[in-house]
C-alpha cells in the first residue's frame, strides 16, 4: 500500500532544544525532589486520592519535571529525539495482568458453577455432577439416578445459568453506564433503570399480557427499561457531563415513580400474580427454569456480544463529549447505541431487582486493572457472573433450609460499598455543591 | 484485532488528507455569525488559518475568541456565513474525517476516569486507527510526551496531576493526533513561565513543519513574540487582523481592552512589548525610590 503522505514526518517533531540546554544548571539542585517523586509515582495501585498531594504544590511540579529530564537524557545536539529507544514498560505487564485476571475469573466461574450445581438440599458430589454433564454432552461419563438427574438438570443448572446470565448482564451494563454517563456512580439499580424495567415486567404479569409468549415479560422489561434509560439520560445530563447530585436525585425520582407504578399494578393484581410480582421485586432466582433462561438469553447475548465493540470509543468518551468528537467519534450515534445496549442488558437482568452488582463489579476491576474499557467491559460481564453465581449460592445455603432473596443479599453487601464510594467521590471533589 | 475490526466497520469512508501546501487555507470562515441563546456572540467574522502560520486570537474576556475557535472546530453551527475546513464546509465532513484534519485543545482538561497519562496521550491517536499511519502511534505518543515534558509521569493517573501538568498532558494528546490544523484554546493559561514559552515554541515548530496553528492567548507579549498573525476580537467583531507588530498599537489595544496600554519595542530584540499603563507616576512622586520593590528588572 502506498502512503499518500506522512502527515508529519518524524524529523519535524517539536524539539525544544534551548529549554533542555538551560536545564542542566538546575539539575543538581532539584535532584532530591526528583528522587522522592519518581519513587512515589511508581507505587502500584496508588489511589487517585494521591492527587491532593501533588495538586497542592503545582508550583514546584513543572520545574521538577523539567530538571528530572536532564540527568536521564543529556542533551545531544544533532541526535533526533525519536532515536531514543522507548521501552514499552507498562503496556506489557498491563496486558499480562488483564489476561491473568481473565483466566482467574473464568476458573472461578467454572468452579463456582460446578460447586453450586452440587450443593443444596439434595447433595450431588462434584464428580457426579461432572460425570452427568459429560454424559449429556456425549463425552462418556454416566447419568445420575432419576432424582439426581432431575434435580441437577431441571432445578440446579437452569438456576446457575440464569445467575450467570443475569450477573454478566448487570456487570456489563454497569460498566457501560458508568462510561456513558462519565460518572462512576451510574448503575442500573441506583439510577432507577432496574426499577423502570421492573415496571414493564410487573405490568406484563399484572395485566396478563402474553403477546410474545414466553418472551412477553422480557420484551416489556426491555421497552420500559429503554424508556427509563432515555429519560434518565435526558434529565440528568448537562453540558456533556452528569454531575453526581443530578444523577442521584434523578435516580430517586425515577425510583419513586417506578415504585408507585409497581404499587399500582400490585393493587390491581390477583394473589397469584402478586406472588409472581414479589418474586421480581425481591430479586430471586428461585423459580428459574429452562424456559426462563431462554427468555432472557437473546437479550443478554445480544448485549454482551455487542458491548465490547464500544470499549475503545468509551475510553475516548472519558475525555468529554466535545473532545471525543474531535477525535472522530460520532457521539450522538455512540450514545444512542449504548443506551440501547444498556436497555437490552437491563431487560435481561430483570430476574427481579438485583442492585449494586453493576456498581461494585466495575469498580473492583478498575482498581485491579485501571479504567481502560477494553478489559473493563468484558471483564465486568465475567466478574458479574462470578459474583452473582456466588451470591445465589450464598442466598440458597446461608439460612438453609430457608432461602434469602438474592436482591436483599446483594443490597446488604452493596449499600455499604455505595456509601463508601459516595464518601470517596465527595472527598475528591471537595463537596457536592 | 477487535479495534481494527470496529475501525473497519465504522470508518471505512474516510479519506486521508493530502499534505497541505505552504500557505494553503486549512480553515476559513467568511461572514460568520454565531448565536448562543439570544446573544449574537460572533457578528460577521472573516478569518483564514493558513498552513505554516501561527495565528493568535486575542481580545478581552467575552470577545468571542473561544466561540470562534469552537466554530472552527465544528463544535458550534454558524447562524449565517460559512466555515470551511480543508476546502469543504464543515458540515460535509464526518466526525472521523474531521479528526484527521484538525485537533482541538479545550480550555480545561477533564477526565471521567483516572487513566494513566500515557493512555490519555495515546487517545490522540484514535483517529488514525485502521489507517496505515496507525503504525507510527507509539512514535507519535513518545514524541508528543517528550515535547511537552510529560514523559516522566507517563504512568501516573491523570487525576493525580496538578493543573499545569494536566494542561501539558492535554496538549500532548493534541500533538499526538498530528492533524494539519491545530486549534488551541488558551494552552498557556495554567502554565508557568517556562512552560508557556515551551508551548508557544512547539506552536512555532508545528507551523515550521507546515501545519496551521490557531491559538487563543491572553498574554499579548506571547502573541507578539510567537505569532505570525494576530486577530484582535472585540465584541464579536474583528477589530484588527495582521502581523503583531502592525496590529498591536496603543490606541487599538487601549480601546479594545478598556485599559490604557503602552506598546514599545524591546530594547534588544525589537519585539513589541505590551504593558498596561499603571498609576506609577503619582506614586513615584510621593514615595522614596527605595519603596518600589518588584520594579527593578533583572
Amino acid at each position: 500500500m502506498t502512503l499518500p503522505y506522512d502527515p508529519h514526518p518524524t524529523d519535524t517533531t517539536p524539539e525544544p532544544t534551548p529549554a533542555k540546554a538551560a536545564a542542566p544548571a538546575r539539575a543538581g539542585l532539584a535532584a532530591p525532589v526528583t528522587k522522592r517523586d519518581a519513587g512515589s509515582g511508581r507505587v502500584p495501585g496508588r489511589s487517585p486520592q494521591g492527587a491532593e498531594h501533588s495538586a497542592a504544590s503545582p508550583s514546584d511540579a513543572p520545574s521538577r519535571s523539567a530538571s528530572e529530564e536532564t540527568p536521564r537524557r543529556p542533551p545531544e545536539p544533532g541526535t533526533p529525539r525519536k532515536a531514543r529507544p522507548r521501552e514499552p514498560r507498562r503496556r506489557e505487564p498491563r496486558r499480562r495482568k488483564a489476561l491473568l485476571l481473565t483466566a482467574a475469573l473464568v476458573a472461578a466461574l467454572v468452579v463456582l458453577a460446578l460447586v453450586s450445581a452440587g450443593i443444596g438440599a439434595y447433595r450431588i458430589p462434584l464428580g457426579d455432577v461432572l460425570a452427568s454433564v459429560q454424559h449429556r454432552a456425549g463425552l462418556g461419563g454416566a447419568p445420575l439416578d432419576r432424582v439426581g438427574e432431575s434435580v441437577l438438570w431441571n432445578v440446579r443448572l437452569p438456576r446457575v445459568v440464569l445467575a450467570l446470565l443475569v450477573g454478566a448482564s448487570l456487570g456489563c451494563a454497569g460498566a457501560l453506564m458508568q462510561g456513558v454517563f462519565g460518572n462512576p456512580l451510574a448503575e442500573p439499580g441506583v439510577i432507577g433503570i432496574s426499577a423502570g424495567a421492573a415496571v414493564g415486567a410487573v405490568a406484563a404479569i399484572s395485566l396478563g399480557l402474553s403477546f410474545f409468549g414466553n418472551w412477553t415479560i422480557t420484551v416489556c422489561a426491555f421497552v420500559a427499561g429503554l424508556i427509563t434509560v432515555s429519560a434518565v439520560y435526558l434529565l440528568s445530563r448537562n453540558g456533556g457531563r452528569t454531575e453526581v447530585v443530578t444523577l442521584i436525585l434523578t435516580g430517586i425520582a425515577v425510583n419513586a415513580f417506578a415504585g408507585a407504578l409497581i404499587g399500582l399494578f400490585v393493587f390491581f393484581a390477583d394473589s397469584g400474580q402478586v406472588n409472581q410480582i414479589t418474586f421480581w421485586q425481591l430479586g430471586s432466582l428461585a423459580q428459574a427454569t429452562w424456559p426462563k433462561v431462554l427468555a432472557v438469553l437473546p437479550c443478554a447475548f445480544a448485549g454482551l456480544i455487542v458491548a465490547p465493540f464500544y470499549a475503545r470509543r468509551l475510553d475516548l468518551l472519558a475525555l468529554g463529549e466535545r473532545p471525543a468528537r474531535h477525535l472522530g467519534i460520532d457521539v450522538e450515534r455512540l450514545r444512542l447505541a449504548l443506551v440501547l445496549v444498556v436497555a437490552l442488558l437491563t431487560a435481561a437482568a430483570v430476574a427481579g431487582v438485583i442492585t449494586f452488582i453493576g456498581l461494585l463489579v466495575p469498580h473492583l476491576l478498575r482498581m485491579a486493572n485501571g479504567p481502560g474499557h477494553r478489559f473493563l467491559v468484558p471483564g465486568s460481564a465475567l466478574a458479574g457472573a462470578v459474583v452473582l453465581v456466588a451470591g445465589d449460592l450464598a442466598a440458597r445455603t446461608i439460612a438453609q433450609p430457608a432461602e434469602l432473596p438474592l436482591g436483599v443479599l446483594t443490597a446488604l453487601i452493596g449499600s455499604p460499598f455505595f456509601f463508601w464510594l459516595l464518601r470517596r467521590t465527595r472527598r475528591k471533589q471537595g463537596g457536592w455543591a | 484485532m477487535t479495534s481494527r475490526l470496529t475501525g473497519l466497520l465504522t470508518r471505512n469512508k474516510r479519506t486521508v488528507p493530502a499534505r497541505p501546501a505552504p500557505g494553503a487555507a486549512l480553515a476559513e470562515v467568511t461572514g460568520l455569525h454565531v448565536r448562543l441563546g439570544q446573544r449574537e456572540v460572533l457578528a460577521g467574522i472573516d478569518l483564514t488559518a493558513r498552513a505554516g502560520e501561527v495565528l493568535a486570537l486575542v481580545g478581552p474576556n467575552g470577545a468571542g475568541k473561544s466561540t470562534l475557535l469552537a466554530a472552527l472546530a465544528a463544535d458550534l453551527p454558524a447562524a449565517s456565513g460559512e466555515i470551511r475546513v480543508d476546502g469543504r464546509p464543515v458540515g460535509d465532513w464526518s466526525a472521523a474525517d474531521l479528526a484527521l484534519r484538525r485537533s482541538v485543545l479545550p480550555q480545561s482538561a477533564v477526565l471521567s476516569f483516572p487513566f494513566p497519562v500515557e493512555d490519555v496521550v495515546r487517545m490522540g491517536r484514535a483517529p488514525w486507527a485502521g489507517t496505515p499511519f496507525a503504525e507510527s502511534d507509539e512514535e507519535a505518543v513518545a514524541a508528543a510526551m517528550a515535547a511537552t515534558e510529560v514523559t516522566d509521569f507517563a504512568e501516573r493517573p491523570f487525576s493525580a496531576l496538578s493543573g499545569g501538568e494536566r494542561a501539558r498532558v492535554a496538549l500532548a494528546r493534541v500533538l499526538a493526533q498530528r492533524a494539519p490544523l491545530l486549534l488551541l484554546d488558551e494552552p498557556t493559561a495554567a502554565l508557568d513561565l517556562r512552560h508557556q514559552e515551551l508551548v508557544l515554541r512547539i506552536c512555532r515548530e508545528r507551523a515550521a513543519a507546515g501545519d496551521a496553528v490557531v491559538v487563543v492567548l491572553h498574554d499579548l507579549g506571547l502573541a507578539a513574540a510567537y505569532a505570525d498573525r494576530a486577530a484582535v476580537l472585540h465584541d464579536g467583531r474583528m477589530a484588527a487582523d495582521g502581523p503583531p507588530s502592525e496590529v498591536f498599537e496603543d490606541a487599538l489595544l487601549s480601546r479594545v481592552y478598556r485599559q490604557p496600554v503602552e506598546v514599545f519595542a524591546h530594547p534588544r530584540s525589537g519585539a513589541p512589548l505590551v504593558v498596561p499603563v499603571r498609576g506609577t507616576a503619582p506614586l513615584a512622586e510621593s514615595s522614596p525610590p527605595r519603596a518600589k520593590p518588584g520594579l527593578t528588572s533583572a
